[in-house]
């Protein structure tokens, strides 16, 4: 059953059973509002935009602060290293554009004056995932969150839904040093409220069956497929547990391998390659600590292409179903 | 402002030879590393620590002081010996250049040394590090100006493009820009690997005000700098006309001296040419 300390969102439940609609909300829109929340809170947070302004929903912060934007144009290495000048000068600049593009084209830029110098630079890659839609595989990153957590210095967030976008921003203009977060183009379902505990470098329990046979530890939109996909198991008799994994570097390893424990098997869920992603990462702590049978929900070695979200999440088995069918497929494996 | 007057101008003719000493004597105990620009850049490095910036060596955070950031880092060399001369660290530290556990790494990196204000290496990056320092400083209304001090051979990059586009739309008039036209990078003459001229012309098509001067004669150079300061509605690029591996004949000139550094027997001939001229390294048309 969904962990009521955490006050998620209570249409879920009912939204698993068909009877009502969950809201939903497009998690850009979170960063959106949470980039003038921490322009409210200190002068120094200024935004970057490479001609994806209300794309990237920097447009609200840019209205009330312009003299805190600045627009640099289609030039992502710019968009990088400019801001890279602002981090070592008393500045928290945020940076936005598609993720293909920034990180994904300024990827040494990045490296170099931001990672390594160590510089206050937030990197916000919008437009993640498949799930970006008809636009087709050149839109959709699905290698941003392995490109981001291999450089030292760098922390990375995945946020399930707008509200704990949101919260990501704000704790990124608070947290010093170089920090990377995706966001999703499409709306998804409002998984939290905004008294959902968001604390960096902490997994939280969402789903918690009396005797979880399998964890299901999941990042960014899929986590409401992942829940969903919980709630079905256990009308089966199938017990698991599902983990909000939002901050991918540092990790809550500690909760990791706890889960682990508990369970024996794991199931990781991302819209991202199942190399390097944060499946890998679970992987990594887990080979070291504590090894389990694990799958991987994710991007399968492939590119994206054109089509609609839902149809796409199908396609590359990171539905409900496909969530469901791993946890069978991970039990069988115990010893 | 020290005034610039002769004895002031033969002082830092004396301090750059120097400096080229010890860059030769940080290369061959380092055993690799870039002299040619190191050595081109002598005259123009003693004249921006020891005369332009606004700067404190016993105080390297002092937030009100002039940035210099070195974009082309791999003439870190020319760096670290003149920021060693002007009292950022020990002159003795110099030739643990490229060591194990040295400050002084093969390309600067800022967190290792107080003073280095952007890690660079990796080519085209600088200008628009240092655009983000102007930037900064407008906001905070601060009076400090930034310099950047760039390659030729870097202009290949599309980065360098991109920002001297965004600080000719900025007007970034607390930016000066310096550009090491010694004509040669790796694989050989620039004109020959990716043609760049006309390198003032572009400039100026992009909002620029471009000045051109010899880098070996720093009276020159200071008062371009100087002209740069009273520009309130553009940037300026200062295109400095160096030779590369000025001072050592057998390095002028020769890009084959872009990134290796002189054996044994090279520096001590380098060495001994440079103690003979003393103050006499001079442009060749002054």
């Amino acid at each position: 059953m969904l962990n009521e300390e955490l006050k998620l969102n209570p249409k879920l439940i009912p939204s698993f059973l068909g009877k009502e609609k969950i809201e939903e909300k497009p998690n850009r829109d979170g960063y959106g509002e949470g980039l003038v929340l921490a322009g409210d809170e200190n002068n120094n947070v200024v935004v970057l935009c490479a001609d994806l302004t209300e794309s990237t929903r920097s447009l609200a912060f840019a209205k009330k602060y312009p003299e805190r934007f600045f627009e640099v144009g289609v030039a992502e290495q710019n968009l990088a290293t400019i801001a890279a000048g602002l981090g070592v000068s008393g500045k928290i600049p945020f940076i936005s554009s598609y993720a293909t593009f920034s990180p994904g084209r300024n990827w040494e830029q990045i490296r170099t004056t931001i990672a390594y110098n160590n510089s206050n630079v937030k990197i916000v890659g919008a437009h993640s995932g498949v799930s970006v839609g008809p636009d087709g595989a050149t839109h959709q990153a699905i290698e941003d969150i392995a490109t981001m957590r291999v450089m030292a210095n760098m922390k990375v967030f995945v946020p399930c839904d707008s509200i704990e976008a949101k919260k990501v921003t704000l704790a990124a203009s608070r947290i010093f040093g170089p920090v990377y977060f995706r966001l999703a183009r499409e709306s998804t379902p409002i998984i939290t409220t905004e008294e959902t505990p968001f604390v960096p470098q902490k997994a939280d329990v969402y789903w918690l069956s009396k005797k979880p046979q399998a964890a299901i530890i999941a990042s960014g939109p899929l986590l409401y497929e992942a829940l969903f996909a919980a709630y079905e198991l256990e009308k089966e008799g199938v017990e698991t547990l599902v983990l909000n994994n939002v901050s991918v570097k540092p990790m809550d390893e500690k909760k990791i391998i706890e889960v682990a424990k508990k369970t024996e098997a794991i199931v990781t869920v991302e819209e991202h390659q199942v190399m390097g992603g944060m499946g890998g990462a679970v992987a990594e702590i887990l080979a070291k600590n504590y090894p389990v049978p694990m799958e991987f929900i994710g991007m399968q070695d492939v590119f994206g292409e054109s089509g609609q979200p839902n149809e796409l999440i199908k396609k590359y088995k990171m539905s409900k179903n496909n969530i469901i069918s791993a946890v069978k497929k991970v039990i069988k494996r115990k010893k | 402002m020290l005034q610039l007057d002769d004895k002031k101008i033969e002082y830092l003719e004396i301090l750059a030879n120097q400096i080229r000493q010890d860059v030769i004597k940080m290369l061959v105990e380092a055993g690799s590393g870039h002299s040619a620009g190191s050595l081109g850049m002598a005259d123009i490095f003693t004249a921006m620590y020891f005369h332009v910036l606004n700067h404190d060596p016993k105080n390297p955070f002092w937030p009100d002081r002039d940035r210099l950031v070195l974009s082309n880092g791999h003439i870190c060399p020319v760096l670290y010996a003149t920021m060693a001369r002007a009292g950022y660290f020990p002159l003795e530290e110099l030739t643990t250049l490229r060591k194990i556990n040295s400050r002084l790494q093969g390309h600067p990196h800022r967190e290792s040394l107080p003073g280095i204000e952007t890690t660079s290496g990796p080519l085209g990056s600088g200008l628009s590090q240092a655009i983000g320092i102007a930037l900064a400083a407008k906001l905070d209304h601060k009076k400090y100006r930034t310099y950047c001090l760039m390659s030729d051979g870097e202009h290949d990059e599309g980065n360098v493009w991109e920002a001297v586009m965004f600080a000719g739309k900025n007007r970034l008039s607390n930016l000066t820009a310096i550009l090491d036209r010694n004509n040669i990078q790796i694989d050989g003459f620039t004109e020959n690997v990716m043609p760049l001229e006309p390198l003032k012309a572009k400039y100026e098509s992009f909002n620029w005000h471009v000045l051109e001067v010899d880098g070996h004669n720093i009276s020159d150079f200071i008062d371009a700098v100087f002209e740069a300061q009273a520009i309130f509605e553009k940037p300026t690029m200062i295109i400095a006309h160096t030779i590369p591996g000025k001072g050592v004949s057998f390095m002028e000139r020769d890009y084959a001296w872009h990134g290796i550094p002189p054996n044994k027997e090279q520096a001590a001939a380098a060495l001994k040419e440079l103690r003979t001229l003393g103050g006499k390294i001079k442009s060749e048309h002054e």
